[in-house]
């Protein structure tokens, strides 16, 4: 069974996530919303690390056979100025994404194996997710036009 | 003869639940001069405050002497508060008024002809259009011009520049209750009215100050206290205000704390069955992921994070519960602090689990801090669109685009228009390059001053400012426009309850001072803005051509103005909306029938996450389908970024005085008001007082990680660990922009640049600081003793009072009162 591939993929990628998030937060200080957002969705990441936690014990973990194969990586140091911004969001939104099809993939597994409890832990974090993709897409889509078109 | 200072609220004229408040006239004229004196009385009302109370302006050899309160007005029933009998004239009609344009020559503002400085603005403007396109331009504009001034500029934003960067000071003060009734309802759209004071049987008044922001409102709340059959009052403040008082049960939270509170409540009232299911199943979505959301928050655990009595909270949710008619009214202490959105929609939700909506004595009122900030959620010189209009329905941009006559693309739709705070941002980062302010005074309102006036004094910036009177932020303007006032020009306005008035004009304006309407007309045509057709893009030429323009952008819309006429608005009282053939006298409740505007093309917004600001968008709205159903929105309790530390160990909150409006540019220059608060002070509480060695009128320091106040300290009956400051005292009278070597004192030196996710209001009443004494007192802190800053010790300071010079002439039940819309038959 190669679930328990999965689960640690995500589990690390649910850090990285995190790690990003704060690395944005400290990187963009002056954009308040940017920082108080980034700040609290890495601690709901951070919950989430620990919620897979049981579940890695109960499956346990092993390492992916094919590492250098699409996996997520947390951002690297800080860039400033209303492009880097965007694409910093960018990044995290890439990252994201990569934890939302994760944690859908690992749900369809769940699923066929009638684990109620890891269905259970899934469905609530998915949609904590989706919505950090949402914001991070609502927040790019307000700061692209001013980024692209007349910031110096 | 009523002292008014003294007395705010005036006499008492109690009356039952289900009577129709008795009519009070209230009248202040100019020394000397009675009523016989006056040449011409004319139909305005005030705007002092967003209670909308109607009134005439009384005329004599042209100028305005004074102000007597409508008796046949639905608002007022005749009333005035102290602002309106003693400020609304006197603080315009003033020798510190503007009275020609002024422009920047070698680093000092000069005296210039009308020409001059329109010329310059529109070289700019022009320039920065052709150059770097309409992104560069940024109106910041405000929540005290008309309805008519604010269309105009919606569409000179809109469909002649073609920038999303506009908003209004109504980002400071109203943003959260359009957000919250966008969140549940579909719509901006207050669904109660302030006649369901009169009908219901308990009152609710969340972070509202009631008493001292809308005082001819709280008046109303006295005479029923005073009368048989009271309703039962339940108080959230972290203040003992007026309004906590009265109350049965007073929530003193924790500043910050409200969405745990609210959570609280809401799993009480569910927890004990006080909930109409069959309402929840006809009328609401989301029931089940609202029960998930307020699960944790046991009274147990509410009481240890708001730092309330766990039985307070279950009496209140009791009271809640068990009321037959209970109306709620929300402000600033929610829609300036932590969470504001999902705060304020638990509020909304507590109605909706009971179906306790628009019917008399079940209410909601989403109040707003302004007199016309309604006008500008309407006309959509803010972060909306025109007459509630969605920027996701590609249909309702269309419709603007007709209305307009312009293509769909030159209306910014591709994102939420841009919020006040993030304006300030790209102005920081130099990508907005020219920045309108009207009618507002950011270097005093605004959170962290020290960065905002460095925004306003940055090379890269274009200001022109538009005001009554040479403020703070006008000080740093490129141009400024001199502003006719009220009294001076004409336009409609609307407050709190949708209740529409016209203000006449009574005099002349000063000088070459113009009306705000006159200079958008001129800002127009002077930069050649046309429709597609080659027509020009506003060829009005009177107040009453842009009402009638308006009217047709309202048709059909929950905002439905078409029923209305300036000669309808002078019928001796203002008129609710919507008001159109369906309803021509207007409609006092909106959602008694339990159907909201959910439905795809009705709603104004498809709404966002309460918790980050995510946008649900038109895909997901429209699988929710809510279709005339209301949302039941929620979100979990998070706590604030700035808690206090060793370092800043004390919360920090900032509010008005009731003596005051705003950064005072009116109410300062009424000598009644400005004696009963004349200069700034700060709240400490008896032990804090104790703890830290201090008295009353020491002279203190209170610092943030931002900035610092140096103002005498009243010890009051602030929240232990909590200190409060009055935003309200700028540095004008010093002739100056800022505190420069001297003194601090302005409440926003302190706050922080931090805003709700969803409506984007600053979080203005959440910080932490330390407090230190700096000096003696030499005499008790000028904080009024007659209101919430009223001292510790009564006996320790002089009594507010405001003697003979602030007499005014209360006349009480000299009428039958009027009778709401809707409310003719079941009396």
């Amino acid at each position: 069974m190669k679930l328990p591939v999965y689960l640690g993929m995500l589990q690390r990628a649910e850090g990285e996530l995190a790690s990003s998030f704060r690395t944005v937060a400290d990187a963009h200080g002056d954009e308040p919303d940017v920082r108080a957002t980034c700040t609290m969705l890495a601690e709901e990441c951070d919950a989430h690390v620990d919620a897979l936690g049981p579940i890695v014990d109960r499956y346990g973990s092993q390492p992916d056979d094919e590492p250098e194969r699409l996996h997520a990586v947390a951002l690297p140091e800080p860039r400033s100025g209303p492009l880097a911004l965007l694409r910093d969001l960018q990044d995290v939104h890439l990252l994201a994404s990569f934890v939302d099809m994760t944690w859908t993939l690992v749900g369809q597994a769940a699923a066929a194996l009638r684990d109620e409890d890891l269905q259970q832990v899934i469905a609530a974090r998915e949609a904590e997710t989706q919505v950090q993709v949402a914001w991070l897409t609502t927040r790019m889509k307000q700061a692209a036009p001013q980024a692209l078109i007349v910031a110096g | 003869m009523v002292d008014r200072i003294a007395n705010i609220w005036g006499e008492r004229t109690a009356f039952s639940r289900g009577e129709r408040w008795p009519v009070r006239v209230d009248m202040r004229l100019a020394d000397g001069l009675s009523e016989q004196d006056v040449d011409d009385w004319v139909t305005s009302a005030c705007l002092l405050c967003s209670n909308g109370c109607g009134l005439e302006i009384a005329v004599k050899d042209g100028e305005m002497v004074g102000v007597r309160g409508r008796a046949t007005d639905l608002v007022n029933h005749g009333r005035l508060g102290p602002k309106g009998l003693f400020a609304s004239w006197q603080g315009v009609r003033n020798a510190d008024r503007l009275t020609r344009p002024l422009v920047r020559m070698g680093g000092e503002l000069v005296e210039t002809d009308w020409d001059t400085a329109m010329g310059r603005i529109v070289e700019r403007s022009k320039q920065l259009l052709a150059e770097k396109g309409p992104l560069s331009h940024g109106i910041y504009t405000s929540g005290q011009l008309f309805l008519e001034e604010y269309y105009a500029q919606a569409i000179i934003g809109k469909a002649g520049l073609g920038t999303p960067h506009m908003d209004g000071n109504t980002r400071l003060c109203t943003a959260t209750a359009a957000a919250s009734m966008k969140e549940s309802f579909g719509s901006d759209g207050q669904p109660g009215s302030y006649s369901d004071i009169d009908e219901c049987d308990a009152m609710f008044l969340y972070g509202h100050n009631m008493a001292e922001t809308q005082t001819v409102l709280w008046m109303r709340v006295l005479d029923r206290l005073a009368g048989p059959n009271p309703p039962r009052v339940v108080c959230v403040d972290p203040r003992e205000t007026e309004v906590a008082r009265k109350a049965e049960v007073h929530l003193a939270v924790r500043p910050g704390t409200n969405l745990a509170l609210m959570n609280g409540l809401i799993r009480e009232v569910i927890a004990q069955g006080w909930i109409d299911e069959d309402y929840i199943a006809l009328h609401t979505i989301g029931f089940k992921e609202l029960g998930e959301t307020v699960q944790p928050w046991t009274l147990e655990r509410v009481a240890e994070t708001c730092d309330v009595d766990a039985e307070d909270v279950r009496r209140a949710a009791e009271i809640f519960g068990t009321s037959d008619r209970v109306l709620s009214t929300v402000l600033q202490g929610f829609y300036q602090s932590s969470q504001a959105t999902a705060s304020s929609c638990q509020v909304n939700n507590l109605h909706l689990l009971r179906g306790k909506i628009g019917t008399p004595g079940n209410g909601i009122l989403q109040m707003n801090g302004q007199p016309t900030a309604q006008n500008n959620r309407e006309a959509g010189a803010d972060g909306d669109l025109s007459g509630f209009r969605n920027w996701e329905n590609p249909k309702h941009i269309e419709q603007l685009a007709r209305l307009w006559g312009v293509h769909t693309d030159k209306i910014p739709h591709w994102a939420a228009p841009t919020h006040a705070m993030q304006i300030f941002r790209y102005c920081e980062q130099g990508s907005i390059e020219f920045l309108w302010i009207t009618a507002t005074n950011p270097a005093v309102s605004m959170p962290q001053l020290p960065r905002i006036r460095k925004i306003l004094g940055q090379e890269s910036l274009f200001l022109v400012v538009q005001d009554l009177y040479l403020t703070e932020t006008a000080r740093y303007a490129d141009v400024v426009l001199p502003a006719a006032g009220w009294g001076e020009k004409q336009g409609t306005f609307t407050n709190v309850n949708r209740t529409v008035h016209l203000s006449d004009k009574a005099v002349e304006p000063p000088g070459e001072a113009r009306s705000d309407l006159d200079i958008f007309l001129d800002y127009s045509r002077r930069m050649d803005f046309r429709r597609d057709d080659g027509r020009p893009l506003l060829d009005w030429t009177c107040p009453e051509d842009a009402f009638k323009a308006w009217q047709e952008c309202t048709r059909g819309r929950l905002v439905d103005y078409t029923g209305l006429s300036y000669e309808k608005l002078r019928g001796g009282t203002g008129i609710p909306w919507p008001c159109n053939e369906e309803h021509p006298d207007g409609t006092n409740r909106l959602y008694g029938d339990g159907i909201f505007p959910t439905e795809f093309d009705r709603a104004e917004s498809f709404g966002h996450d309460l918790l980050t600001g995510a946008t649900v968008g038109p895909l997901k709205f429209r699988a929710l389908q809510a279709n005339g159903r209301a949302i039941l929105k929620a979100a979990p309790y998070h706590p604030g970024t700035e808690a206090p530390d060793e370092e800043y160990p004390f919360l920090y909150s900032t509010g008005r005085t009731v003596f005051h409006f705003h950064t005072r540019t009116k109410t300062a220059r009424s000598r009644q008001l400005n004696r009963a608060a004349p200069s700034a002070w700060v709240e400490v509480s008896v032990p804090d007082a104790e703890r830290l060695g201090i008295g009353e009128g020491d002279l203190v320091r209170v610092a943030s990680r931002r900035g610092e106040i140096v103002v005498p300290v009243r010890v009051g009956d602030v929240r232990e660990g909590t200190v409060f400051a009055p935003f309200h005292y700028g540095y004008w009278e010093r002739d100056r922009s800022g505190p420069g070597d001297g003194r601090p004192t302005t409440a926003n030196e302190l706050t922080e640049t931090e805003w709700d996710p969803v409506s984007k209001q600053p979080i203005l009443k959440v910080a932490a600081v330390r407090i230190e004494k700096v000096a003696d007192a030499v005499g008790p802190a000028p904080a009024p003793t007659n209101t919430a800053s009223r001292p510790a010790d009564p006996a320790a300071v002089p009594p507010t009072v405001g003697g003979p010079d602030a007499e005014v002439e209360e006349r009480p039940r000299v009428t039958e009162p009027p009778v709401a819309p809707d409310e003719g038959g079941d009396r």
